[in-house]
């Protein structure tokens, strides 16, 4: 008997249905929460379950799906958009490419729903280029629905018509964020602006916009089937219905997995995610991207929802978790997430532009061994102010991989900077390769392979090596069959 | 095709093609290849033309092969759901190299289990 | 309007829904520094907020908010000097500093560097966090000004003017993350752009990075400035002609009625004339076929005697008037007058018609 720990909601159909056939669709019970709401339900009808479900924003920040669509219903215009923000960014996550590959027109179904209930015909899809399988089967799947009348005008014969149409992002992290995203969609530069005025206001073209994530939009059409009541019974108190996450790192069963809000890290991990391989030690989990933090073995059984995350400075973001084991360096990964997010910037804000790369340079140094106490305390005090002062959400959560590592891992980076050691064995800098002279059997394969020729001894006897000279590759240790070799 | 103009119509069409898939579920077998981008990277396209060509070869020719999206494990690509007439659909990872038509030449041709069987650990919503 | 009360820091100011919180503070004296926030927006939301300076601390807010860019809430309870909100600016300048040449001693700017003015103020005389420098060769390819982006401190400005108020579009920004930096087409030198050379992103560089090309070699503190209307066409534009040692050495704009604190090529540039030796600056009459200096008496009366003789003997339209873009509509008006009551002929025309 295997534990039923995921609940499909967003991903019911992916795996199950042919993307490419709206047939398969339909049969799976596909248009009908959009013809629900056109033959039954009044928009504010569709606004109101909405908001009872407790539906909130699965790109990352967590708003009230039914609040922002009040917000843009309020609004009177001639036109109003929504816009799917299929900007997926984040390293190592893919939900948004798999529910799209795999299940496009319920994205689709969603967005016409949206579009019903704020009183706009008009949809954009904002999808990153490099998602060209996505691209063509949401193509496909916009021309089926038309041909079908499920889509363009008088749908289902009513005299509601909705629209949409695709804009490719070149891959810009930041154009995640709505505002750069709409920012991009107008032919602009990539940038955040200051709100408000938010874009239920004055969004895409200065008209009322909502901007929902894949996710959230493959969520809706389950909700409008089976009620509010039943979505909100799922999950925590603040926190409703499921959430899909990708897990990959250090994590035998890497994958896409959909658990209800609530379940705990320890069940994500060791249930559905199989444990850690070849029996190594849990050290940490990188949640919410380059903007989350890390979780630790202290918080295995805390129930993961949006304000838990939060507290333990991660986020919920866009549902990426990288695992990682014994070794893994902190500092490292740190570094690792300030390289992406120095390179992603836009640069518009003093803070990020600058404050990234800064952060960067000062993990490097520690990273290389140059780093000193007074650096761990620039650290968290640039970090801080930069999370007050940042334009856009990306500059404000930027710097919270260090303050995460720092929180629970301060001894691994005391370790490098005080005692100028690596105790993951990953910075090469701050690591020594020595030989073990009881193991050592002088076989002479070490100072064979070694490139820099730094490893010297006679045949059968014991081998010494250069600590001058070594460039700390690894080649040795990988080679000497009996462990004589160690790296510290 | 003919376009639908009310609910009504919709829910005819449903029922129509779940009537349908109901018969094709009694009568043959169904071979499901996920084919997202990382299936196809991984060789679900081979898999599934690789399982065609044996079950050609076999003389089986109640097969119904489709593709799906993602299936979610990507620790075992290329992974392949097989449901044989009346039974539960099972799903196979790690189908690499001559795995394929092992698949064909035993599962659905005697229903002899091949490893790699993926447990379902999931509740999925269904309307 | 209606309007919404506010308190900043302690004290409670009434200012109509719109406003922004810099508006409000300025209103009871209290001084937010500013650096990217540029007065000729006028909306809030125009402002590109992107130095984030003026951050100040709302109450109830997680995180510091631009006062040039956040407009005000009713009952909104905002402190501009906690510890919080310094320690963020002095973040800020400490982050701007490390990427900006300490050279003030030789920067033409020092003195009237809003980035000066700021460390000065917040006590900042190196960088905390010493890091890479952008290193960009200066670009001296346009005739009027130099562009120094080692200097840039990427405000914003110069983008916004050349964009929304110039309307000329000859730069945008280019790159992204630290070398942000704003660009000429195909992050080519200035000449290869559109730039006409107004000098408007001249005169919103809060810092270094843009300077006029100057014949004297000036400082911010030895010119005096002389308040003029710009003689070059009817516009009006307002302007401060600076003088160093009675010599004009610069001109900057003023928010006049007509210029909203714009100048065109010529307004900003073209004073090199005012001290020119061949400035003609008393009317010329030939006399035995040379020209000779004359009064304004002696020239306005022999034009009179000419165009009286030449009416007498052709008659009134053998007299022809033509006028100048470079005067007012009000002298253009009174010209037509003097000719057609005056010399009695409708042979009157006006350059810009040519």
């Amino acid at each position: 008997m295997v534990d039923k720990n995921q609940l499909r909601i967003a991903t019911r159909n992916t795996g199950f249905i042919d993307p490419e056939s709206v047939e398969s669709y339909i049969a799976v019970g596909g248009y009908q929460a959009l013809g629900k709401c056109l033959a039954e339900m009044k928009p504010a009808d569709v606004i109101d379950l909405m908001k009872n479900s407790g539906l909130r924003g699965r790109g990352g920040a967590g708003f009230p799906t039914g609040v922002k669509w009040g917000f843009a219903a309020k609004y009177a215009s001639d036109t109003k958009y929504v816009v799917c923000n299929a900007d997926e960014g984040d390293p190592g996550a893919f939900m948004d490419r798999a529910v799209l590959e795999g299940d496009p027109h319920n994205v689709l179904e969603a967005m016409a729903i949206g579009g019903y209930a704020i009183g706009g015909n008009k949809g954009t899809i904002y999808i990153r280029a490099e998602y060209p399988l996505a691209i063509a089967r949401l193509k496909l799947a916009i021309q089926q629905a038309k041909d079908m009348g499920l889509l363009g005008d008088n749908i289902m014969g009513t005299d509601f018509s909705f629209d949409i149409e695709l804009k490719y992002g070149a891959g810009a992290f930041v154009c995640g964020e709505e505002t750069a995203l709409i920012a991009s969609m107008e032919g602009n530069r990539g940038e955040p602006y200051t709100k408000p005025p938010f874009p239920a206001e004055a969004g895409y073209w200065d008209k009322p916009t909502i901007v929902n994530n894949v996710e959230t939009l493959a969520n809706i059409p389950a909700i409008i089937m089976k009620g509010a009541d039943w979505f909100s019974g799922i999950g925590t108190e603040t926190s409703k219905g499921t959430k899909v996450f990708c897990i990959c790192g250090k994590i035998n069963n890497v994958g896409l997995i959909e658990v209800p809000m609530g379940t705990s890290l320890k069940t994500v991990i060791y249930d559905v995610g199989g444990g850690i391989p070849d029996g190594k030690e849990f050290k940490a989990v990188q949640t919410g991207g380059p903007s989350g933090g890390a979780l630790t073995y202290k918080d295995l059984d805390a129930p993961i929802d949006y304000e838990n995350l939060v507290a333990r400075q991660s986020m919920m973001g866009s549902g990426g978790m990288i695992v990682m084991d014994e070794d893994d360096c902190m500092v490292a990964v740190a570094k690792f997430f300030l390289d992406f997010t120095m390179d992603e910037t836009c640069g518009k804000c003093t803070p990020c532009r600058i404050g990234s790369k800064r952060i960067y340079e000062i993990l490097d140094k520690i990273t290389i061994g140059q780093g000193t106490e007074a650096d761990l305390e620039k650290l968290r005090s640039l970090s801080h102010n930069i999370k007050d002062t940042a334009l856009c959400g990306l500059g404000q959560t930027m710097p919270n991989p260090v303050l995460s590592t720092m929180r629970v891992f301060e001894d691994e980076y005391r370790a490098h900077v005080i005692d100028k050691k690596c105790p993951a064995g990953v910075c090469a800098d701050l690591l020594e390769f020595t030989v073990v002279e009881e193991k050592c059997v002088g076989c002479t394969l070490c100072a064979r392979v070694c490139p820099v020729n730094c490893i010297s001894g006679k045949p059968k006897e014991v081998h010494v090596i250069d600590q001058a000279a070594c460039i700390k590759c690894g080649a040795c240790l990988d080679k000497c069959k009996f462990d004589a070799i160690i790296k510290q | 095709m003919a376009k639908i103009k009310s609910l009504a119509e919709l829910q005819k069409k449903r029922d129509e093609l779940q009537a349908v898939a109901a018969k094709t579920k009694n009568e043959k077998v169904i071979v499901n290849v996920s084919l997202a981008t990382c299936g196809i990277a991984s060789g679900g396209k081979e898999v599934m033309e690789a399982m065609k060509q044996e079950a050609a070869a076999l003389g089986i020719n109640n097969v119904e092969f489709t593709m799906s999206g993602c299936m979610t494990y990507c620790f075992a690509e290329p992974t392949v759901e097989i449901t044989l007439p009346g039974k539960e659909p099972v799903v196979f990872g790690y189908i690499k190299g001559d795995k394929a038509k092992e698949l064909v030449s035993k599962y659905i041709k005697s229903g002899e289990l091949v490893d790699g069987v993926i447990p379902a650990s999931y509740e999925r919503i269904v309307f | 309007m209606s309007m919404l009360t506010i308190t900043i820091d302690g004290q409670a100011v009434e200012m109509p829904a719109g406003s922004t919180i810099l508006a409000a503070a300025k209103k009871v004296g209290i001084d937010i520094p500013t650096l990217c926030q540029l007065d000729m927006e006028k909306q809030f939301n125009q402002q590109s907020a992107a130095c984030r300076i003026c951050v100040v601390e709302i109450e109830k807010r997680r995180n510091l908010a631009p006062a040039c860019a956040t407009s005000i809430m009713d009952g909104m309870v905002i402190k501009t000097d906690s510890q919080r909100v310094i320690e963020a600016r002095k973040t800020v300048l400490h982050l701007m500093l490390s990427d900006h040449p300490l050279d003030c001693l030789t920067c033409e700017k020092a003195g009237a560097c809003k980035l000066q003015d700021l460390c000065y103020q917040y006590g900042i005389e190196v960088s905390d966090y010493p890091g890479l420098r952008n290193d960009y060769p200066l670009d001296a390819s346009n005739e009027f000004y130099t562009r120094d982006l080692n200097k840039c401190v990427a405000c914003r400005r110069c983008v916004q003017v050349c964009t929304n108020f110039q309307s000329t579009k000859a730069i945008a920004f280019g790159d992204r993350g630290f070398t942000t930096h704003p660009v000429a087409p195909f992050d080519k030198g200035m000449s290869d752009s559109t730039c006409v050379s107004c000098g408007n992103c001249v005169s919103v560089c809060p810092v270094g990075a843009l300077l006029s090309k100057s014949k004297e070699k000036f400082r911010s503190w030895e010119v005096s400035k002389v308040k003029t209307t710009c003689s070059y066409c009817g516009v009006g534009c307002q302007m401060n002609l600076l003088a160093k040692e009675n010599k004009v050495v610069g001109v900057e704009p003023m928010d006049g009625a007509s210029n909203s604190s714009l100048l065109c090529v010529k307004g900003k540039y073209g004073f090199n004339f005012i001290n020119h030796p061949d400035r003609l600056k008393t009317p010329l009459i030939r006399k035995n076929g040379e020209l000779v200096e004359a009064t304004w008496d002696e020239a306005y009366g022999l034009i009179a005697d000419k165009v009286k003789a030449t009416k007498a003997e052709y008659g009134n339209d053998a007299l022809a008037g033509l006028t100048s873009a470079r005067v007012t509509n009000e002298e253009n008006y009174l010209f037509q007058k003097l000719v057609r009551a005056g010399f009695g002929t409708n042979n009157v025309d006006h350059c810009a018609r040519l």
